[in-house]
């Protein structure tokens, strides 16, 4: 009974999302569709057909990255909500880096419109950071005015000094065709993208598990009076984490423009950056988990099209399954399993020392 | 610029701020008050677009837009009810449950107007409110015909304004609404039921987004367009800091968000060399000005965004 208890608390996520597949085929159901033959397109189209795999694959990297965006902050116990706006100031950056950098040899360029990418990220968003630790400023609030004028402020760019001459509608000059990142998948738009997004995970799991960066941050965001008391400057790590935060959002920004859009206009970015806030709460901030959930809501997304031509069923539905799941998600990690626990365990209640039972967590 | 300088012109101008300021006027109305209870309702856009489709579906139904209202208001309230359920009882993240509430509005009603508006009724098109001019009021120059020639929920925003800010600063119910968003541990103690407060400002929070929602269908556009309350929820929500977390306040920052957007809209076809994007930015800008300058001064309720557990120290 105990173990089957722990295992259902350590699946807990998938089980949210099964639970909310469930309910979710209750809407297509009442859409008058088969909800075992519609999820049965979306998932095979999404993840083994191999054009709906490469369609995957190019939402997958900038979700990541957005996700990971929102996880480093976060585990210093602050909310990103800007990802949105930095992908937008990393895609400016990159674009204006690239379209200046035509003609130098591309070991030199590529790294430097990335290093750009980053940078429009990182400082976008340590203006919220900034603004957090030095004045105490909610950093939601702000982060979430910051994408409104950031999206603007690249309709500006594409529409006035970034216009190609002689465009129709307001776009920037394509970028360099040295500076395009490879294919990874040969006749699709399946990019590179992919693997910084991965490397990025993989980075950002090692420093978390292994330094002592990590390791502040983390202790930041449990408690500030700890973190301070224990030496650490809470403002500088308030910063430093909104910062890295808006770096990868800013890299999510610049790949989409280096590997798949290869030009700057107005709303590039298809709300990657409220994708990857979804992202990262489902694998309750875990960075090594974010390419597991980034690539199932790719998935979700790319698979919705298909469904809807094939199966009848409109695409919305995908939407509203993906509220459902986050609502289920949620729920279950907020849930309190030591309560649960402890209810469930009442009839053996004696042997447990009332310690255990009496509420550990305190806000 | 010359064209928006005459009387005429101004009063034009006016007049499509207050409409344009309308929705984004009552879900501010709705920020305040949940924001006041102590939760923050990111959901707002959703619990819009939950009002708008209530609103079409209502009218069509019943051939009222009164009727309209009601079920969109009805939407709206479930829409909150929902996010005091997910961030009260399961203790959700309020960010992540309001993101989640609009996500899953924005996708159930795409999906429920495809699938049901078009084929329960036949036809999209709603038979909304028509412009009321108010005698005598009306005939005032320049302010006459933008504030007092328009519709009923215009009208209704007016009032609601007022009853909301006598409402949280002069009765008991405020005193308590205050309370449990300020230091709901106090209040806890004075014998406030702080789940209670906040479940109830939820429901009103929902309900004052749907109006807007409605004010979209029965008096702009007169029909459910998916997407249509195009970010004027998150519009709402900078309205609220912009107008310091007081009713009045927040609806005339929303009157502000409606001149910038009047006149970027203007500028776009009269000005095409001026960046309209200035406009657009303004309202931002100046809701992050605000956070920075009146610091100290305006705050939000202490513990907005918070979690409130009795048990716990």
């Amino acid at each position: 009974m105990n173990r089957m208890l722990d295992l259902a608390i350590g699946l807990r996520i998938p089980i949210a999302i099964a639970a909310a597949l469930l309910t979710g085929s209750l809407l297509i159901a009442a859409g008058s569709g088969d909800p075992v033959k519609a999820y049965g397109l979306l998932f095979k189209e999404a993840f083994l057909d191999y054009w709906g795999l490469s369609n995957t694959l190019v939402k997958t990297s900038p979700i990541l990255l957005a996700a990971l965006a929102v996880i480093v902050p976060l585990r210093a116990g602050l909310y990103n909500i800007g990802g949105e706006g930095q992908i937008y100031i990393g895609g400016l950056f990159a674009t204006i880096a690239a379209l200046h950098l035509d003609g130098v040899t591309v070991i030199v360029a590529l790294p430097t419109v990335i290093l750009a990418a980053m940078t429009g990220g990182a400082l976008w968003a340590a203006l919220a950071g900034a603004l957090r630790a030095w004045r105490g400023i909610n950093e939601v609030i702000v982060t979430l005015l910051l994408n409104f004028i950031a999206i603007h402020i690249v309709s500006y760019a594409v529409s006035g000094p970034m216009m190609a001459a002689g465009a129709p509608y307001p776009y920037s000059d394509e970028i360099p065709q040295s500076l395009r990142l490879p294919i990874l998948m040969p006749q699709t738009d399946a990019h590179m993208g992919v693997i910084f997004g991965l490397t990025a995970a993989a980075a950002i799991t090692f420093i978390f598990m292994r330094t002592s960066i990590g390791m502040a941050l983390d202790v930041a965001g449990r408690s500030a009076n700890a973190a301070q008391y224990a030496g650490l400057n809470v403002k500088r790590q308030i910063v430093l984490s909104m910062a890295t935060g808006g770096a990868l959002a800013g890299l999510a920004g610049g790949i989409e423009v280096l590997g798949l859009k290869y030009r700057l206009f107005h709303l590039f970015s298809a709300g990657y950056g409220f994708d990857g806030i979804v992202a990262a709460f489902m694998t309750n901030a875990h960075p090594a988990l974010a390419p597991v959930s980034s690539f199932f809501l790719a998935g979700l997304q790319s698979g919705a099209n298909v469904m809807q031509r094939a199966a009848g069923i409109d695409g919305t539905v995908v939407e509203a399954i993906v509220g459902i799941i986050i609502i289920f998600v949620a729920a279950s990690l907020a849930w309190r399993t030591d309560l649960l626990r402890a209810f469930l365990r009442k009839g053996d209640r004696d042997e447990i020392p009332s310690v255990q039972v009496s509420r550990v967590e305190s806000k | 610029m010359d064209a928006l300088l005459d009387t005429g012109a101004i009063a034009l101008l006016l007049a499509a701020t207050v409409r344009l300021a309308v929705p984004v006027g009552f879900a501010a109305l709705g920020g305040v008050i949940a924001e006041r209870s102590g939760v923050y309702n990111v959901g707002l856009e959703g619990m819009i677009l939950l009002g708008a489709l209530g609103a079409a579906a209502g009218t069509l139904a019943t051939g009222s837009p009164i009727a309209g209202c009601v079920v969109g208001v009805a939407l709206g309230v479930a829409g909150g009810l929902l996010l005091g359920l997910l961030s009260i009882t399961f203790h959700v993240n309020q960010l992540v449950a309001g993101i989640a509430i609009n996500l899953l509005s924005a996708g159930l009603t795409a999906f429920l107007a495809r699938g049901l508006i078009a084929s329960l009724f036949g036809s999209s098109s709603v038979a909304g409110f028509s412009q009321v001019r108010l005698p005598g009021l009306a005939e005032l120059p320049v302010i006459g015909s933008a504030l007092f020639t328009q519709d009923p929920l215009a009208y209704a925003l007016m009032v609601l304004t007022v009853l909301v800010a006598f409402v949280v600063y002069r009765t008991h119910a405020g005193l308590r609404l205050r309370a449990a968003g300020e230091n709901p541990r106090a209040a806890d103690s004075a014998g406030v039921n702080v789940t209670q407060v906040r479940f109830t400002a939820l429901a009103m929070s929902g309900a004052f987004a749907a109006l807007g929602g409605c004010h979209l269908v029965l008096s702009q556009i007169y029909m459910f367009s998916e997407g249509m309350s195009a970010g004027k929820g998150f519009i709402a929500l900078a309205a609220v800091i912009l107008g310091r977390w007081h009713p009045v306040g927040a609806v005339a920052a929303a009157l502000f968000f409606g001149l910038c957007e009047a006149l970027q809209l203007r500028l776009q076809f009269s000005n095409p060399n001026v960046p309209y994007q200035i406009f657009l930015i303004l309202p931002y800008a100046a809701s992050l000005l605000v956070l920075v300058w009146f610091f100290g001064r305006s705050r939000q309720p202490a513990a907005a965004g918070q979690v409130y557990e009795r048990e716990s120290r």
